[in-house]
Order: structure tokens, then sequence, then C-alpha cells
């Protein structure tokens, strides 16, 4: 791209920052007082927290998707990676983040269920504990703990479609009441918080899949050969 | 001038910057991080202009959490493809 071009481009970005600028000063308060509207329902949504009432009761179905794009973003990553490439033995890492590792990741496992089980009162819960999860299981192959995604096995599977297909579960016999995912406020809480366990584990696969799948090594050739002769 | 209305204001320039990547950019790697910048300029824009009166609102709280997820998810197929395109050899300049 030549220079006047470039600099159009830069001129068009700070021209929409301006105007955006501009337009967020002038606007108007909100018309719905939606913090409100979420105080007035708090009690009836089966969890304390304002947050975790609204990702999981009052716009569930928003979760409900959330979860379903996480699963075709990794099916999605496991169709176009080359069938042949390798999950590379774990390698030898420094012992420093070998130990690291074993004392860090029972602690993540640890903080990733009171994460979860705070959700329901205090800033927390499911998407949080499954981040952690998913970081423990990240620190486990940096340490060279645990080997990358070839493809996954039938157990593992059901572990990352498990949290979709609960959630599901629980809208489909949810239905009957009228309207997605209106839960009962006596088994309200009981429900999210079944929810929540299986989104969480199923989150942390899945996230944990994002990383492991990318972090195969296409299978090289003369490495490839060189085993062969071996064996 | 409240932190709400200044975090707005900071998402728009994150924003406008990720989107100048976007074009200026010529390696996909830094086009998906400059992606991920106009994501991030997003999303502070709504939790920013959301409280901008003072008063937390936890809708565009849960909002910015789900839209988080589904763009580490965006990101990492984004990655896959680019990594795919590489070892294809469509590797660009």
């Amino acid at each position: 791209m030549n220079a006047p071009a470039r600099l159009a481009v830069v001129g068009f970005a700070l021209a929409l920052a301006g105007a955006l600028a501009t337009a967020v000063l002038d606007l108007p308060a909100a018309a719905v007082d939606l913090p409100a509207a979420v105080a007035e329902n708090l009690s009836t949504s089966g969890v304390e927290h304002p947050v975790t009432a609204v990702l999981l009761n009052f716009r569930g179905y928003d979760t409900l998707l959330e979860i379903a794009v996480l699963l075709l973003a990794l099916l999605g990553m496991l169709a176009v990676a080359k069938p042949e490439a390798v999950a590379p033995e774990p390698s030898a890492a420094d012992p420093m983040l070998r130990f690291l590792a074993s004392v860090a990741v029972p602690l993540m496992i640890l903080a990733a269920g009171y994460l979860l089980w705070a959700g329901a009162h205090r800033p927390g819960g499911a998407f949080q504990a499954g981040a952690v999860l998913a970081a423990a299981a990240v620190l486990l192959h940096l340490a060279g703990r645990l080997p990358a995604w070839a493809s996954p096995s039938r157990m593992l599977r059901l572990g990352l479609v498990g949290g979709f297909l609960i959630f599901l579960a629980v809208a489909a016999a949810l239905l009957a009441q009228g309207a997605l995912l209106r839960y009962p406020p006596a088994h309200a809480g009981a429900l999210i918080l079944l929810i929540e366990a299986g989104l969480t584990l199923s989150l942390g696969l899945i996230l944990a899949g994002l990383f492991l799948v990318l972090a195969r090594r296409p299978a090289s050739p003369r490495a490839g050969v060189g085993e062969e002769g071996k064996s | 001038m409240t932190p709400g209305l200044l975090y707005a204001l900071t998402g728009i320039a994150l924003f406008a910057l990720g989107l100048a990547g976007v074009i200026l950019l010529r390696q996909t790697l830094r086009r998906i991080l400059a992606f991920n910048l106009m994501g991030s300029g997003a999303f502070l824009v709504l939790v920013g202009l959301a409280q901008r009166g003072g008063v937390v609102d936890p809708v565009p709280q849960a909002m910015v959490l789900t839209g988080i997820v589904v763009a580490v998810a965006s990101t990492a197929l984004a990655l896959a493809l680019a990594r795919r395109l590489a070892e294809d050899g469509h590797e660009d300049g």
C-alpha cells in the first residue's frame, strides 16, 4: 500500500474515532433502567449475584448459544487442522516449570471449584472457573506433562459436548413453561448450579482444546521417514 | 467526565486503532491481533457507557463476558485457518 493510501486510512480511522467520541459524549441517558429491572427480579432468579443472574437466568439463551459457538469453533479448528499433524511427545521442560505445574495445578483446580460455587453470590461463575481449568491444562502442556491433542477420544468428546447437552436438556425440559429457559423460582438455584457445573467442565476442556489443537506440530516429512526406518 | 465515560472513549480509540491495523497490516497474524483490538475496544465502550452514570449495569457486563469468550473462540479459529494457510504454502508477505 502506498503512502497516500496509508495516510487516507489513518485519516479515516481518526475521523471515525472523532465521530464516535462525539456520539458517545452526546448520548442521552438510557431510556430503560436495566440495573433496577435486574435488582427487582434478582430474588426470583435463584442466585444472588446480578451478573450470574443475567448470564444464566434472564438471558440464558445467550449463554446457551455461546457454548454452541465455542463448540463450533473447536470443531472448525479440528476440521482445518492437517490430519497428518502429530501430537509431539511431551518435551523435557525446565525442572522449575515442571515443579511449578505440579504445585499450581491442584490449587488451580481448587480455585476453579471455588469460583464456580462463588458465582451464585459474588463475582465468579462458570466462565471464570472454566478459564482457570483451561489455564491449568495449558500450564501442564507447557511443563511437558500433557500432550497436544491429535484427535479427541470418545471420553474427551463427551466432556466437550457435555455442558452444552446438559444446558440443552434443561432448556428442553423447561420448554413446557411457555418460554425458553424460564426456571421455576423454587428450583432455579439448583438448575443454575447444575448447568454451571457442566459448563465449567466443558468450557475448561474446550478452551484448553483451542490451545492444545493449535499446539500440534505438523509432521515433518523427514522425521516421519526416520521413524519408519527405525521401526 | 466520569470514569465510565473515560473507559468508553478509550474503547473508541482502541477500536479505531484496531480498524486501521486491520486495513494497513499485511501479515495474517497481525491482522488477527488488530481485529482483537477492535473487539476489546467495543467491549470497553459497552461496559464504560453502561456505567457512565456511576451505577454498574450487570446486563452489559454479562454481554461482554459472553463476547470475550466468543472472541477467544473466533481468534482460535482464525489462528487455525492462518496456520493451515501457512502450512499449505500460501504465506503472505
